[in-house]
């Protein structure tokens, strides 16, 4: 198949306002039914049975709309994103983005499932305590690790409960003063440092050395009797594998300290390498992302946290157990560090997340890892010589695994077009946006891909052709890029500046009305 | 309305650096450059910033000084520039940049471009201060200071925002200079000048900020707070805070008096002194303990040895190298791309003793670990 570049690629570009923008006081999607007239004489006025409490002194500020008016809104948005599983995502680097089977959402949508309530009696749901226990035996199999809990809600959260943990560990021994230090890497998860920052920790960051990994030196400075653990991603967001993990992990626990390891993205090593032999406390994976379901809005996301026997006792309540006969949720756990979230996680992504699982077996987990290293090289390969493009540490003879941070530096220099001007761009070939890096830029213009085993050999040619035309692009007509997207309904920042101003920021409508619209 | 644009040309801007010169400032240097052969840098480099602009001819007007320093260039660019004051042609000297800068302020012109290198950049720091913002072309021998743009096109990239009315951060940054005549016989003494104020946008000025990320005064405010909460209360312990923006934030949280190019004292959070030298220093410290508070100096990644010499190598060893604090914003420190700080104390075992890795404070709570080279 000869490398398709969707030159012909137009998207619907609609103009949409805002749903608040269409509400027509009076208009009505649903006509509520007259309940009656037997109700109507019991009830009364319906809200003398209504606590005071709970009754609005105003109406709520809803948009009124039609059905079909509601409809045809978020069809037209529908048809202005380029989400997951419609386009060539190998933009998402570090976002693991595989193929969601469809076959999973067929479990999913079943009513023996979907009409569960996690209130039920655990003898009714035996079913899907089954499905969590044997997945998390899967899962302390993948890790080496003892234990494992699904209650966090995602990635971070999972980290966040990794986080607390610790806090955990230095209360009890009545240290946790002093114990007050946790140390991440720069190019490890941004997570790392937030979720130990909100628990209450200082937090201290390793710059690389020369070659792009954790500086080992720097981590002998770090250490001291205030560590309390360290947390850092492997392989790291630059897609460098730390061949001397084994050494941190030992420095570490040389002070006392724990260690976490963020395995978010395990793409790279399942069954290669597990948190077990090189020596971790604790890790994590975020399940909607190595194990198959898909990511959040389309998700929602599962973190499964794993640790070692000595700190099971610290897990979130309950547990899943099993009997011998019947399964069983266990409650008994008086040094927990209590919930992390409603009920037992988003059991939805763990059903998903397990068929996906039993289908690939032991054999396909290894062959994963073994196609997204080998696509991602072969795209690395492809890409090799495109004008303007380079990628990060090229000289430290270190193979890259799942994903490179490529950076558009020289194209910027030579052209003055950037990583930005580029990822609008792209766009416009019917490829979703790509992601750039986590924030600060510690590499410049960056661009991060990741092609995992999901993607054919077509796919990532396809990929690679596009990255080159708009190489090419930006040396023969520049302000064609500048001034992208031209096809895609994408739309460009119109006030850079107000990103990094908290007073600007509108994640309401209440809050545009008050910050932004009066302005206009 | 028009808007206007303010331009000076050093016009014999990096004439000393190919010829091995470092730098041109002076009358007598210049003519030693001349005699060797030396070329101008600033004309072409003018030109080819005001190309970029070339499609905003109709809504802005160019003010600017005649012939080499700024009218050559702006008309060769295709500009009718409004062209005021008056020079001797090939003898012009940094008094005619300091009178253009001035008179531009005056005619009150949105945006003061120019062409040099430190040694300009010092003039209209010297002639406008924070004023009006100030855009540098790299054209110099010498560029330490933070003022320009990453190189010609980009500098024009950046005025056609800014003359396009987009909304442009403005952020102070460095003018430093060093001794020309001592960068000659090998020494380098830097200083940091001052302040001019530039419009920032990450795609062209990387050396400020690298991509997005809380914004700056936040990180700085956090910094501050860190260092103030961590902060001794004792009669017997000083505080002695070094020069720039990021330890200035400490002195303006706690409301005190601050030096912005200079090294202030501080006991039980209030100032015990402002500005002060080595000997003063050492004087203070008799029987006292003490920390030092200091940042990344310029865009090169000196912590000592450039601009704050006060804290000599003598003050160091009086408070120890353990009791020393660095502070500096994420975007500061990955400015420097991996390269590691620098110290140059003028003594070789201060030095010796500065070097390895420090902890630098970025944020409440938050540090990083880097490496410091002599």
């Amino acid at each position: 198949m000869v490398a398709k570049v969707r030159k012909n690629f137009q998207q619907a570009h609609w103009d949409e306002p805002i749903i608040y923008e269409m509400s027509i006081p009076g208009s009505r999607g649903i006509l509520v039914p007259d309940p009656g007239k037997e109700i109507k004489e019991r009830i009364k006025n319906p809200l003398n049975v209504l606590p005071t409490v709970m009754q609005r002194k105003d109406l709520p500020r809803l948009p009124e709309l039609s059905q079909k008016h509601v409809l045809a809104h978020y069809l037209h948005l529908s048809q202005e994103t380029l989400g997951s599983n419609i386009t060539n995502d190998i933009s998402e680097g570090t976002c693991t983005m595989k193929y969601n089977p469809r076959v999973n959402e067929v479990l999913v949508a079943d009513p023996r499932f979907s009409e569960l309530h996690p209130g039920q009696d655990e003898d009714t749901v035996q079913g899907i305590l089954e499905i969590y226990y044997k997945f998390e035996q899967i899962i302390k199999e993948v890790s080496g690790m003892d234990k494992v809990t699904f209650q966090p809600g995602g990635g971070n959260h999972a980290v966040y409960t990794a986080a607390s943990l610790v806090r955990a560990y230095w209360a009890e021994r009545g240290k946790l003063e002093e114990r007050n230090e946790v140390i991440t890497t720069i190019f490890s998860h941004p997570c790392d440092a937030a979720a130990p920052s909100t628990a209450g920790f200082k937090v201290i960051t390793l710059y690389p050395d020369e070659q792009g990994l954790p500086d080992i030196e720097a981590l002998k400075k770090a250490v001291s009797h205030h560590t309390a653990a360290i947390f850092m991603t492997n392989p790291e967001d630059i897609g460098l594998y730390n061949p001397q993990v084994d050494q941190f992990v030992k420095l570490v626990h040389d002070v006392g300290g724990l260690c976490f390891y963020d395995q978010a993205n395990a793409n790279a090593f399942l069954g290669v390498t597990r948190a077990r032999e090189t020596g971790f406390d604790m890790c994590h994976f975020n399940v909607h992302k190595t194990f198959g379901a898909p990511h959040g809005s389309s998700g929602p996301a599962n973190g499964a946290f794993c640790c070692t026997e000595n700190l099971a006792k610290y897990l979130p309540s309950p547990s899943v157990e099993y009997d011998g006969k019947k399964y069983f949720l266990n409650f008994d756990h008086p040094d927990s560090i209590g919930k992390v979230r409603e009920f037992m996680g988003t059991a939805g992504v763990i059903l998903r997340a397990y068929a996906w699982t039993i289908m690939m077996g032991a054999e396909g987990l290894r062959e994963t890892a073994d196609i997204s290293v080998i696509n991602n090289n072969y795209l690395m390969k492809q890409l090799e010589g495109t004008p303007g493009l380079n990628y990060c540490f090229p000289d430290n003879g270190l193979r890259r695994q799942e994903q490179v941070r490529y950076t558009w530096e020289q194209l910027k220099e030579d052209t003055g077009v950037g990583t930005d001007d580029v990822n609008r761009r792209i766009a416009d070939y019917g490829i979703e946006h790509y992601w750039t890096s986590h924030h600060p830029w510690v590499i410049p213009e960056p661009m991060t891909l990741e092609p995992c085993e999901t993607y054919s050999v077509d796919d990532i040619d396809e990929y690679a052709a596009v990255v080159k035309q708009i190489s090419k692009e930006a040396y023969e007509t520049p302000e064609l890029v500048k001034e992208a997207p031209h096809k895609s309904a994408s739309h460009r920042r119109n006030d850079e500046a107000a990103l990094d101003d908290p007073d600007k920021w509108a994640l309401t409508w209440r809050a545009y009305e008050k910050k932004i619209k009066h302005l206009k | 309305m028009k808007k206007t644009l303010g331009l000076i040309v050093n016009p014999v801007a990096g004439m000393g650096g190919r010829v091995g010169l470092k730098g041109s400032d002076g009358v007598e240097i210049l003519e030693r450059a001349r005699e060797l052969g030396a070329k101008p840098e600033s004309p072409l480099r003018t030109t080819e910033t005001l190309k970029v602009l070339t499609g905003l001819r109709n809504e802005v007007e160019i003010v600017t000084y005649p012939g080499e320093m700024g009218e050559n260039e702006a008309r060769e660019a295709g500009f009718e520039p409004q062209v005021i004051g008056t020079i001797e042609e090939g003898k012009t000297t940094s008094l005619d940049t300091i009178h253009a800068a001035r008179e531009m302020a005056d005619l009150k012109v949105e945006l003061l471009l120019f062409a040099g290198g430190d040694g300009t950049a010092r003039n209209i720091y010297d002639a406008i201060g924070g004023e009006l913002p100030t855009l540098g072309i790299p054209a110099g021998v010498k560029i330490h200071s933070a003022v320009y743009a990453t190189n010609p096109h980009n500098a024009g990239e950046l005025v056609k925002l800014v003359l396009q009315g987009n909304r442009i951060d403005v952020h102070e940054a460095e003018v430093m200079d060093i001794d020309e005549d001592g960068f000659r016989e090998g020494r380098v003494t830097a200083k940091l000048y001052g302040y001019l104020q530039v419009p920032y946008d990450k795609r062209y000025v990387q050396s400020l900020k690298s991509g997005r990320g809380v914004g700056e005064e936040v990180a700085l405010s956090g910094i501050a707070e860190h260092i103030i909460e961590a902060m001794e209360e004792h009669v017997d312990y000083l505080y002695i805070i070094g020069p720039g923006t990021t330890t200035r934030t400490i002195l303006e949280k706690l409301g005190v008096q601050n030096t912005l190019l200079g090294v202030d004292v501080l006991c039980n959070k209030q100032v015990v002194a402002n500005d002060v030298t080595e000997t003063q220093l050492l004087n203070l410290l008799e029987n006292k303990k003490a920390k030092i508070v200091i940042t990344v100096i310029g865009g090169q990644g000196y912590i000592f040895g450039r601009g704050n010499q006060q804290i000599s190598p003598r003050v160091i060893k009086k408070i120890g190298v353990d009791n020393i604090m660095i502070i500096a914003t994420k975007n500061k420190v990955i400015s420097l791309k991996g390269n590691p700080f620098l110290v140059d104390t003028g003594d070789s075992e201060t030095n010796k003793k500065l070097s390895g890795y420090v902890r630098v404070t970025t944020g409440y709570h938050e540090q990083m670990i880097y490496r410091v080279d002599s």
